[in-house]
């Protein structure tokens, strides 16, 4: 199979791209969903767009192994962030019964 | 097309298409796990890009970890068992034009740019330089790191675990008082 150079050695571009589409699913995700927990979910597949991106420039850009550092980072955050975020969506569950985004515009019962 | 070219496309096809699934599906359940998968090949991806202990770190603490939590959050706000697992989604037609134009302004960012290049060679990336980089260059954030994850699972601890007051129980508008 004869393939074009562009394609046929993936590079720094074709990484990023691949981070491109996960981010805008994500955000697709985050907008569309009205699931608390959907919504994290998108936020967790942004994180891992980014972290994608972190690791690609650092192997191909000028980032040395700061980006590794970077990526690592982000999941100790992403990981403290969804253990809260999964405790709120718990105590929103046993106040209001429902985790749908759009019926919790009440600050209390 | 050599190895790598290969792994790569096998994989970038996986990842997104289980994130696609994920975005989706309409049950909470299959998206769970289509986003098992996306995070799985991330990892591959990752070491395909030399980082081997990012690779091994996402496995763990993703696949291992918050895909678990998610997977709980999603039995633990459902109504027993009876009750199907789907969600409603809402503004699909102008949310998917808003992501897809933000795709492609992505990527052709990330195309026309002329990106300074220094590629890593492998034998750069060692536990070694991460470990010595993590304790000199990046001590004060890895000290904030561990401060911020005692703080997240106290934090957590404490939402999760609150008990009802007695006069919630009974089903009374509790006092502002009683909720904080």
């Amino acid at each position: 199979m004869v393939l074009p150079d562009w394609l046929a050695e993936p590079g720094l571009n074709h990484f990023l791209v691949v981070g491109a589409l996960l981010f805008s699913l994500g955000l697709l995700a985050v907008m569309t969903r009205r699931n608390l927990i959907m919504v994290l979910m998108g936020i967790e597949l942004i994180l891992n767009a980014a972290n994608l991106n972190l690791v690609a420039f650092s192997r191909y850009g000028a980032l040395a192994l700061d980006g590794h550092l970077f990526a690592l980072f982000v999941i100790i955050i992403a990981a403290a962030e969804a253990a809260v975020a999964l405790a709120i969506a718990l105590a929103i569950y046993n106040r209001f019964g429902t985790v749908d985004v759009e019926q919790l515009s009440d600050l209390r019962e | 097309m050599d190895l790598f070219a290969i792994v790569f496309y096998l994989f970038a096809i996986l990842i997104v298409s289980t994130a696609a699934i994920m975005v989706f599906s309409k049950n909470i359940v299959y998206s769970a796990f289509a986003l098992m998968f996306t995070l799985a090949g991330l990892a591959v991806f990752y070491a395909l890009l030399f980082a081997g202990f990012v690779a091994v770190t996402q496995l763990l603490v993703y696949v291992g970890g918050i895909l678990v939590l998610i997977l709980f959050g999603v039995m633990l706000t459902t109504r027993g068992y009876f009750e199907r697992v789907r969600i409603r989604t809402v503004y699909m037609l102008p949310s998917a034009l808003f992501a897809g134009i933000i795709a492609v302004l992505l990527i052709a960012v990330f195309v026309t740019t002329d990106w300074t290049l220094a590629p890593l060679s492998e034998g750069d990336v060692t536990l070694a330089a991460l470990g010595e980089l993590l304790l000199t260059d990046f001590m004060l954030p890895f000290q904030v790191a561990g401060v911020l994850l005692l703080l997240a699972i106290i934090g957590a601890v404490l939402m999760a675990a609150r008990k009802r007051g007695p006069l919630e129980k009974k089903g009374t508008v509790p006092d502002a008082d009683k909720i904080i």
